[in-house]
């Protein structure tokens, strides 16, 4: 279980994820802001993994009950979430001549 | 615990290290669409070695129930991926509350398992989990039926609405203090996460439709950190960087976007927009300018520079291929044709781009508020297609206008400004605009979608 000392490496780990996160967002063009958001949230839904294993371990029935939901609702987000991020990528094209990249 | 054990413990973490990094090349690769889908391939490749680590546990031992799970949860999914991109905001708010759910019955769950031996500062991490995860679960359905129209989407106030939010929280924030002392009072868990229901649907009541893109956002970012503090519950370092991702996006996301509202944070979410303006929207009836698809053609074929600025309107009335077809045919004519987007523009950050780059519009062609509006003065015609607020220059000159300091697109200091609107009534925020009422304003009257088209006929070609 969690002591001290990994509640604090904890802390720094979020923190320092957190700047990551607002320097890498921040270069993100205005162009994708609607599938910025779809992908963040299929890649937020790896708390699905936290979900598995309450099913998984099946302590109690409630705890695996409220786990399978939990699954339900995170894996859904990760298939729409991943596929409407590329169907919506696939749309964007330039107009310049087809100069692959 | 045997050696083996933990050599496989240490695997897992490593898996769980290259998924976090794969996570962050995704949203870095997210900086460019020429580079963008890289992104989705490194965050489906994160997400398959975290859930194959997570499965490769010691302990787990209903493989069944997961697998049914997850087979069930693709089968949700496959809709939500595959929805129109005109309901792609409410598709995004319901994908808001599915997150937050996993993370509230995530958090519950632990809470019965753990009580009443929690430490408090687990119980504390734990009860911002699941309040911020309550809050969102309803929020977001809340938005979701307001988008999909289910639900009213004109903002609905009382008296007194704020105080009885506030203590709502208040209460909330009591019994999770409470709870913090005294893990062994579990029966107070339910009303905790009850209160934060309800608590989202409050907050989202007073919300227009106008500031959907900035509580979305802010959904957003609650999602990511109530994700996060379930990181800290389950000590699971991937959770805390996802969430924090997730969450920093969502409040940059936010920032941006009351930014161009010209709000603050609070305005958006204790403001009530819509109501202000009841009285002033029915104002004396002045004269306007109105134009045919003829004259509008005519007009747009002299051009040399068109800027068209989408809105919300275009996307209702499902214009943005008729609008392809416009920008093709004037294309060829040799008009240069750019659109101008606000970055509230729609019902989500990014709504408008995602609605033209559909229609085939290339995206170098859609060009950010600050990049164009110095552009305007040089431009024959500006033509306005189901956007109101964002153009009205009240937002410059009128300090008592409630949108006054907002950023917005100059439409007005084009040579034409054509505006199609249905009708002068007022937008959904109730405010008059005083560009309808300029000299070089046309006003085009009809819905978006057949005006642009008989537009189109009249330029003769464009659908080939």
């Amino acid at each position: 279980m969690s002591n001290g000392s990994n509640l604090i490496d904890a802390l720094f780990i979020f923190v320092l994820a957190g700047f990551i996160g607002f320097e890498v967002i921040r270069r993100v063009s205005p162009l994708l802001h609607t599938p910025l958001m779809s992908l963040t949230n299929a890649l937020d839904a790896i708390a699905v993994v936290g979900a598995i294993v309450l099913v998984g371990e099946h302590k109690t029935s409630l705890a695996a009950i409220f786990g399978f939901i939990a699954v339900v609702a995170a894996t859904s987000n990760i298939v729409g979430g991943f596929l409407i991020t590329d169907r919506m990528l696939k749309m964007f094209k330039s107009s310049r001549p087809a100069t692959k990249q | 615990m045997s050696p083996e054990f933990a050599g496989g413990q240490v695997a897992i973490e490593i898996l769980y290290l290259v998924a976090s990094v794969l996570f962050i090349f995704s949203l870095k690769w997210m900086s460019s669409p020429t580079t963008a889908r890289h992104g989705i391939w490194a965050g489906e490749a994160g997400m398959v070695l975290a859930i194959a680590g997570t499965l490769l546990r010691h302990g787990l031992v209903d493989y069944r129930l997961i697998a049914i799970a997850l087979v069930l949860g693709a089968i949700i999914g496959v809709p939500l991926g595959r929805v129109a991109m005109t309901a792609v905001p409410q598709r995004t708010a319901l994908s808001h509350a599915f997150g937050a759910l996993c993370v509230t019955l995530v958090g519950s769950a632990e809470f019965y398992l753990r009580a009443p031996a929690i430490s408090r500062f687990m119980m504390s991490v734990l009860a911002v989990e699941v309040i911020l995860g309550g809050l969102t679960v309803t929020g977001s359905l809340m938005a979701a039926g307001k988008l999909q129209e289910i639900l009213p989407q004109r903002p609905l106030t009382y008296k007194g609405q704020n105080l009885v939010n506030f203590l709502l929280l208040g209460v909330a924030l009591v019994i999770a203090v409470t709870l913090v002392l005294h893990p062994e009072r579990q029966s107070l868990f339910p009303f905790m996460v009850l209160l934060a229901l309800i608590f989202g649907v409050l907050l989202i009541i007073p919300i227009g439709g106008a500031d959907m893109p900035t509580v979305i956002s802010l959904l957003n970012g609650y999602a990511g950190l109530s994700a996060s503090a379930m990181g800290f519950v389950l000590d699971s370092k991937l959770l805390i960087i996802a969430g924090a991702l997730d969450g920093s996006s969502g409040l940059i996301l936010s920032i941006i976007m009351s930014k161009a509202m010209n709000r603050s944070f609070t305005n958006v979410l204790f403001g009530a927009f819509g109501q202000v303006q009841t009285q002033a929207a029915a104002g004396e009836a002045k004269p306007v300018r109105s134009a045919t698809p003829e004259e509008a053609a005519a007009i747009l074929a002299a051009a040399n520079r068109v800027i068209i600025v989408p809105g919300y309107g275009m996307a209702v009335a499902q214009a943005q291929h008729k609008v392809r077809e416009l920008y093709d045919s004037l294309t060829k004519r040799g008009v240069d044709v750019r659109f101008a987007i606000h970055p509230v523009a729609g019902r989500m950050p990014g709504h408008m781009n995602v609605l033209l780059a559909e229609a085939d519009i290339p995206y170098d062609r859609l060009i950010e508020m600050d990049e164009i509006n110095g552009d305007f003065p040089q431009t024959d015609v500006a033509l306005v297609i189901g956007a109101n607020d964002v153009t009205n220059p009240a937002a410059r000159s009128d300090t008592t206008s409630p949108i006054y300091g907002m950023p917005i697109l100059d439409v007005d200091k084009a040579h034409t400004a054509m505006v199609i609107k249905r009708s002068m009534n007022p937008g959904f925020a109730g405010i008059d605009n005083p560009l309808y009422y300029l000299d070089n304003t046309l006003m085009l009257f009809g819905d978006a979608k057949s005006f642009v088209g008989s537009v189109v006929r009249e330029l003769g070609g464009g659908h080939s």
